[in-house]
């Protein structure tokens, strides 16, 4: 009886953690305003945050950049990520692919996005384009990469088995080799779709008529509304974690427990 | 002539002539595994294939099942030559090789599904499959929550599913308890005889081979020759009390002996 008890106390605080961690931080945030007495410009208080991040979506702020945004990460993720999947096995099964390709791979990934986003807005202007082509490129590392290790970590007697069956080339790519490598995919899905966020972000302080990048850069410089930045930056963390929990929701429904 | 004349054999279902297998090991050297090797299987035999290590007898089984090609010689199935691998032979290999994330039922369907069955016949077939191996029970189960007798099963069924006139088996139960080993070997007996199948059986077990075959057939250390073709003299249906009859001592005493003077 104890045991089963102390089960069921761990499992309620287990889920209530991540919400305590939250609560922690914010009187932490709360006390150091009490404390240090900072002006609502430089820090503002949390009720003052969630007062303008309400105040800010019911009036029609935020919203349409936030959409802006929305549809830069999802269609920059599909395309990065689309792409990514195929490169990605194309590195793991063609030699001279990986050979030819990989070096240029690692080098477009260690070129800073931050330095190339100004000149993408140079080529594609301040509409939609240029941020999903920086949210594709920033995506497009942490997936054909996981995609690789994924393809390569097949298990060659599964592939012998998939042989002696008379498996087709597509047969082993859609029985075998993408459903073993999934849990790996999914593992750069879910870093990918967060660096998306910060993609489109940084494509948008770059350059933008439109969208969440642009509204952190107006309400700091412009609008001197320290609280609608926060409401901004809040509405930004939670756009990566509602996409990071789908992205989620997605692997629980596709990859089968083994 | 006094002796009364056998009929004579049907034409052999696995005919082997002169079959040399040999392995690029790198450097520009070649690693021969199999040399000069003759064996005629015929319809309805089971075969036991016993050697030491390395005496090529996985070698030997792979390109009957047509996933290694013979760099000489002939290799025959059905009188015609084995190019690849034919839905015709089943394959059980030395681990279960289950796809992690199928449930039993969907994993011994996989071959059913790779070959084009319809889906609406799969599951009947593959439900008649899993009863025949004693799984009907742990259809739904994925290959984690079964018992390494019951994965091996599990591939067992799979290799059935097709439906196949030969069976080729490497060292199918060689990493379950020797009791579950027992009874799985009776069980294999049982349905090969059910389905008129023909039967190979890899082997390193000189009491597994002459509980399972009608032949054992025995290789020589690398590379790999047939020294000795021995007939089991045991009646079938064969039961585990068979394993005590002196005729047992005696065959094993035989193939030991060439077992012997193969590897001096």
């Amino acid at each position: 009886m104890t045991a089963v008890r102390a089960t069921r106390g761990s499992r309620v605080l287990r889920d209530i953690a991540p919400l305590l961690a939250g609560a922690a931080a914010i009187v932490a945030w709360r006390a150091l305003i009490a404390l240090g007495n900072y002006p609502p410009y430089i820090l503002p208080a949390p009720e003052q945050v969630l007062g303008r991040f309400v105040s800010a979506w019911a009036d029609g702020t935020i919203a349409p950049h936030a959409t802006r945004t929305l549809v830069e990460v999802v269609l920059g993720f599909g395309l990065g990520a689309g792409l990514a999947l195929i490169i990605g096995y194309a590195l793991a099964r063609l030699p001279l692919a990986e050979r030819v390709l990989s070096p240029y791979i690692v080098a477009a990934q260690a070129t800073p996005i931050l330095a190339l986003a100004p000149l993408l807005a140079l080529w594609f202007g301040p509409g939609i384009l240029a941020k999903v082509v920086i949210c594709a490129l920033i995506v497009f590392f942490p997936v054909a990469i996981s995609t690789m290790v994924g393809i390569r970590a097949v298990d060659a007697r599964l592939l012998e088995l998939a042989r002696s069956l008379r498996a087709t080339r597509r047969q082993v790519v859609l029985t075998l080799e993408i459903p073993a490598a999934l849990p790996s995919i999914f593992g750069g899905l879910r870093v990918g779709v967060t660096l998306a966020v910060v993609g489109a972000i940084v494509g948008e302080w770059a350059g933008a008529d439109r969208g969440l990048g642009l509204l952190v850069n107006l309400a700091r410089g412009s609008l001197f509304d320290t609280p609608l930045l926060f409401a901004t930056l809040l509405t930004i963390a939670l756009l990566g974690v509602g996409l990071y929990g789908l992205v989620v929701v997605f692997e629980r429904n596709l990859v089968r427990p083994r | 002539m006094s002796q009364t004349t056998l009929p004579q054999p049907p034409s052999p279902i696995v005919e082997l002539a002169d079959v040399a297998v040999s392995f690029d090991v790198g450097g520009g050297r070649r690693l021969t595994a199999l040399e000069n090797v003759d064996l005629a299987i015929g319809g309805g035999e089971v075969v036991a294939l016993i050697g030491p290590n390395g005496s090529g007898k996985s070698t030997l089984l792979r390109v009957v099942a047509g996933l290694l090609p013979a760099d000489r010689g002939r290799a025959l199935f059905q009188g015609g030559a084995i190019t690849g691998p034919d839905p015709r032979i089943g394959l059980v290999f030395q681990e279960p090789r289950l796809l992690p994330w199928r449930t039993t039922a969907a994993n011994v369907a996989y071959p059913l599904e790779l070959a084009g069955v319809p889906t609406s016949e799969r599951a009947a077939r593959t439900e008649a499959v899993l009863h025949t191996v004693g799984l009907a029970d742990a259809a739904a189960r994925i290959p984690s929550q079964l018992s390494g007798g019951m994965r091996q099963r599990a591939a067992l069924a799979r290799s059935l599913a097709l439906e196949p006139e030969l069976l080729l088996l490497d060292e199918p139960f060689s990493a379950v308890d020797e009791l579950t080993r027992e009874r799985l070997n009776l069980e294999l007996l049982e349905i090969a005889a059910r389905r008129h199948a023909t039967v190979l059986v890899v082997t390193h077990s000189v009491h597994e081979a002459i509980f399972l075959a009608d032949r054992v057939v025995v290789l020589s250390p690398r590379p790999g020759r047939v020294v000795a073709d021995i007939a089991v003299a045991l009646p079938r249906p064969r039961s585990l009390a068979d394993l005590d009859a002196s005729v047992v001592g005696a065959t094993a005493q035989a193939i030991r002996s060439h077992l012997r003077e193969a590897a001096a």
